[in-house]
């Protein structure tokens, strides 16, 4: 078994070093152990310019043009100036879509007048998923910096409109309430996103793993779990992941 | 006969033949008390493997008699995690990962993520490229509704609608196999326009199979719709009102069956459907029966859709002007399905470096898309496809995510089977028409 450049040495096993021997300082770099190249064949990490970009760190100032206005009017008027501003961190309008950034405490406050008010009548909750921003630094997981976002897409079936809500948390402290009570289609997809994510929806009747097995260990989704490097089980047999079944380098 | 004598006990009688015992039916009333619901509680579970389950589905059913009083759905053993993976490769490669989640609707996959790829990048799509694309979804729509009613017929014991249902599918996937060279999973939307242009005969063999099928698609009525056992094990099954549908997320022909006109190809046109002459079916009945009858009518309306799209087909490019983005190589089709043409090779490999540097750069490496995120919705067989994409400004997605129609829908299972017979939690499902690729991804 030959290593291709400047890998690293085999280890004594004839395994790699840091990626049989498990991922150095709990982050896997590289789909199949690739690093230090113009990686062309998977993820490399070529770019990090701030993760989320535009969306992690930017504002629109109003007006923010069309029905934004009148939306985000009717928000403020229906659960009041003082809940609002304490809610709404900052809005984004970008490439026609709105998304206002929310603390959690006030989800459902924010959930229930978009849903209810006469002048908002968001009926539908489209879609409801987790992206993990990870860190800006780099591939080192930054503790207290809320990475793991759960996003929103609302649906106002009478006025044919769509927004955009966002909820940061840390993965420390992944609790975010549950939408469950307000848009009961909510269910599966907290639970998606709690198996994909780990965050945890504080009052899900019953928040379980949806997609992986109930046992599994750790959630797929985020950006230090790597893709592949997990040892397949077989009755009585074990299938080790590719990228330690031989040098791929 | 006296009154405590039992008037089931097995009788027997003298013959010529030998003694002859008549048995009925046991005194239950005797046996068990006059309540034989209540005590009695089943737990059955149907699935992962089950040809009745619309794939591997789960039910965990609690059973009273016949009566489903609770139903559970177990989903994930489809699970491949194509969203993670998107996340390893560049945003081209991409369009061949999502086409393989709803595996029966793989070039609306493969349309909402390139739709939210170009809305990240603000391009515009060439004319022709946007009508091929509506063209070929249009035919992907009957073949996916005609296997929602084959394999739902097929669980409800309607075997011939699934043979028929399967050879007019067949027609529509030997069309997608001359347009795009691959029957499923084509790969034939990419992100700035299409794979390549229509082949030579398309527009021919599809002129021809517009032909035939409004005379096959009337035979289904002759079959079905007319049918008094098709209509039995339809008509008030599986009931679940807007109400329903829109707390729980349901879009579609569920919710066009529950009377709601919601389609977005109406209420927020893409790709020029705005222009398109054509109807949103619905029904007032919430059932399976008014289900079955939308897709049906909804077949028809693609049907008109193809032809409109056919007769504006102009010249022109089908993939964008920027050399950055468009995919390089020329590709053709092969007897074994699409590859690079062997004049390009010829082209890069013998004629222009500039020109083999710029594809290794593009192919391997890919382009790159401003930082932000998208939400695209289109209108699948089964309802709202979602892409919800974020790009962190390199050649790779941040994070693409699904919501799939299938997945939020099949949430409905409980409601609608729940205080029914067990038969009908079949029909229900098969109303539904999940597709498990979709649900787990």
């Amino acid at each position: 078994m030959s290593n291709d450049g400047g890998a690293p040495t085999p280890g004594p096993d004839g395994g790699q070093q840091g990626i049989g021997g498990g991922p150095a300082g709990g982050f896997r770099r590289g789909a199949f152990g690739v690093s230090g190249s113009g990686d062309t064949s998977g993820f490399g990490g070529l770019v990090r310019v701030e993760p989320g970009g535009a969306v992690a760190l930017h504002s629109t100032e109003r007006p923010y043009g069309g029905w934004f206005d009148e939306v985000t009017d009717a928000l403020v008027e229906a659960v009041g100036q003082a809940t609002y501003a304490a809610a709404v961190q900052r809005v984004l309008v970008d490439r026609g879509e709105i998304t206002y950034f929310v603390h959690r405490e006030h989800l459902l406050t924010l959930a229930q007048a978009l849903r209810d008010d006469e002048a908002l009548r968001f009926e539908l909750l489209s879609s409801l998923s987790g992206v993990d921003y990870l860190d800006s630094g780099g591939p080192e997981v930054t503790p207290g910096r809320p990475r793991l976002h759960v996003v929103y897409h609302l649906t106002s079936m009478t006025y044919r409109r769509r927004i955009r809500l966002e909820v940061a948390v840390t993965a420390e402290d992944p609790h975010v309430p549950s939408l469950t009570g307000i848009y009961p289609t909510a269910d599966w997809q907290e639970r998606e996103t709690y198996d994909m994510f780990g965050v945890v929806f504080d009052g899900h009747p019953s928040l379980t793993r949806i997609l992986m097995p109930d046992d599994w260990d750790g959630f797929p989704q985020r950006k230090d779990y790597p893709l592949g490097g997990v040892p397949v089980e077989y009755h009585d047999a074990t299938i080790p992941p590719p990228d330690t079944r031989r040098a791929y380098r | 006969m006296t009154t405590t004598q039992d008037p089931y006990a097995a009788g027997s009688r003298e013959t010529t033949e030998g003694r002859v015992y008549t048995v009925t039916g046991g005194d239950w009333d005797q046996t068990f008390g006059s309540d034989l619901t209540g005590e009695e509680r089943l737990v059955v579970n149907m699935g992962p493997q089950h040809p009745s389950t619309h794939g591997v589905l789960r039910l965990i059913l609690d059973l009273e008699g016949e009566t489903v009083t609770k139903a559970r759905v177990t989903i994930g053993y489809l699970h491949t995690g194509i969203e993670k993976n998107t996340e390893y490769r560049n945003w081209t490669q991409g369009t061949t990962f999502v086409t393989r989640m709803d595996y029966l609707a793989p070039l609306y996959n493969e349309a909402g993520y390139c739709m939210a790829v170009e809305k990240l990048l603000g391009i515009e799509i060439p004319q022709r490229a946007a009508t091929i694309r509506l063209l070929v979804m249009e035919i992907n729509r009957i073949a996916s509704h005609l296997v929602g009613l084959a394999t739902g017929g097929m669980e409800l014991g309607a075997l011939t609608a699934m043979t028929n249902g399967f050879r007019e599918r067949e027609l529509c996937l030997d069309l997608l196999e001359e347009i795009t060279g691959l029957r499923m999973n084509h790969a034939y939307i990419r992100p700035g326009g299409l794979a390549q242009d229509l082949p030579p005969g398309a527009v021919e063999s599809i002129r021809e199979w517009l032909t035939v099928m409004p005379k096959r698609l009337a035979e289904y009525h002759k079959l079905l719709t007319g049918q008094p056992i098709w209509q039995r094990r339809l008509k008030d099954v599986g009931y679940l009102d807007v109400t329903g549908c829109v707390a729980l997320g349901i879009t579609g022909p569920v919710l066009r069956a529950a009377g709601l006109p919601w389609d977005l190809r109406k209420v927020e046109p893409y790709l020029g459907y705005e222009t398109y002459d054509f109807e949103v079916p619905t029904a007032d009945t919430s059932d399976a029966w008014g289900r079955y009858l939308v897709r049906m009518a909804e077949m028809q309306e693609s049907l008109k859709l193809v032809a409109q799209a056919l007769d504006r087909l102009e010249p022109g490019p089908v993939m964008v002007d920027d050399r950055k983005i468009a995919w390089p190589a020329q590709l053709s089709l092969g007897a074994d399905g699409m590859g690079n043409s062997l004049d390009h090779v010829q082209h890069i490999m013998a004629g222009s470096m500039e020109s083999l540097i710029h594809h290794f750069k593009l192919v391997t490496e890919g382009f790159r898309v401003p930082a932000g995120q998208v939400y695209v919705p289109v209108e699948s067989p089964r309802g709202e496809l979602g892409y919800h994409v974020v790009s962190d400004g390199s050649t790779r997605p941040w994070r693409v995510h699904v919501r799939d129609p299938s997945f939020v829908n099949l949430q409905a299972t409980a409601a609608m089977s729940e205080g029914g017979m067990i038969a009908d939690v079949i029909a229900a499902i098969a109303s539904i028409d999940p597709v498990m690729g979709g649900v787990d991804r």
